[in-house]
């Protein structure tokens, strides 16, 4: 069980860094699918399988094409240039400013006395009373999810549609 | 260090990789994919306290917040990539230095 954990601890970690600093914009997304497949492992090693199917039908599958259509769409067609390199002062900060926050996150965590009982198994819940939760204490949050969705998406759509009065750009 | 601590610790270096993400980057798509590390960040947060919580608590807590924030995270992508491809029908790029045209 370790051995899993840290194999799909090194593939999240892993896949993270390498997308965080490549130069060509579609080696990083492609590297962010892999991140995103660690995350939904790292849910089916918790026992969490819906939330694993829905993180793999979501992200893997929308949120990167989404993505890649995004990257295709704004890329310059002829004139191809080089991702600009972000000035050096920049870098160094958010760097700075990174492994900042992760210092204070580790030494919080580690500090922190978590009671666990490691013997416990997966705490597998079941498709029908994750179903039944979603429809009976949570139903407004859903019916308010589906609303946000809705709208969000309506509201995308108005923002990438080019002007109907011909002031903008010719697309 | 118990296997709490260690996905607490994972999720951690995953979000200051996404910060780190955020803050560097000039180009907009990438901006974009440094905040959903984070988000994923914040739900491996979720699972990792479901996974080891004491029998007793509500039982499928962990997997409804991990669900609905899935749900939040797939429109703010999809709004966010408008904005996107707005921004480069209005200034023919993507980056971020550049979007100041609102700059008093």
């Amino acid at each position: 069980m370790n051995l899993s954990f840290a194999l799909i601890a090194f593939l999240i970690l892993a896949s993270a860094v390498l997308a965080a600093t490549r130069r060509d914009l579609i080696h990083s997304a492609l590297l962010l699918v892999g991140n995103w497949l660690g995350v939904a492992f790292f849910y089916l090693w918790a026992g969490a399988e819906f939330v694993a199917f829905a993180q793999a039908l979501v992200y893997v599958g929308a949120i990167s094409m989404v993505v890649l259509f995004a990257v295709l769409l704004t890329r310059r067609t002829r004139t191809e240039l080089p991702l600009l390199v972000a000035t050096r002062d920049r870098v160094v900060s958010a760097v700075l400013g990174g492994l900042a926050v992760f210092g204070v996150l580790a030494v919080a965590v580690l500090r922190t006395p978590l009671d666990i009982n490691p013997a416990k198994p997966a705490a597998s819940v079941s498709m029908l009373s994750l179903g039944q939760q979603l429809m009976g204490p949570h139903a407004a949050a859903v019916l308010i999810v589906g609303v946000l969705l809705t709208v969000s998406l309506l509201g995308a759509v108005v923002l990438a549609s080019s002007d109907a009065d011909g002031k903008g750009e010719a697309p | 260090m118990n296997l709490l601590q260690a996905c607490l610790l994972v999720s951690s270096a995953l979000f200051c990789i996404g910060l780190v993400t955020a803050l560097s980057r000039s180009n907009t798509i990438l901006v974009l994919l440094g905040i959903e590390i984070m988000l994923n960040a914040a739900n491996l947060n979720f699972i990792a306290f479901w996974r080891f919580s004491p029998a007793g608590t509500a039982p499928a807590t962990g997997v409804i917040f991990v669900l609905f924030s899935i749900a939040v995270a797939a429109a703010e992508a999809a709004v966010w990539l408008a904005l996107v491809i707005a921004l480069y029908r209005h200034q023919q790029n993507i980056r971020l230095q550049e979007a100041t045209r609102l700059k008093g």
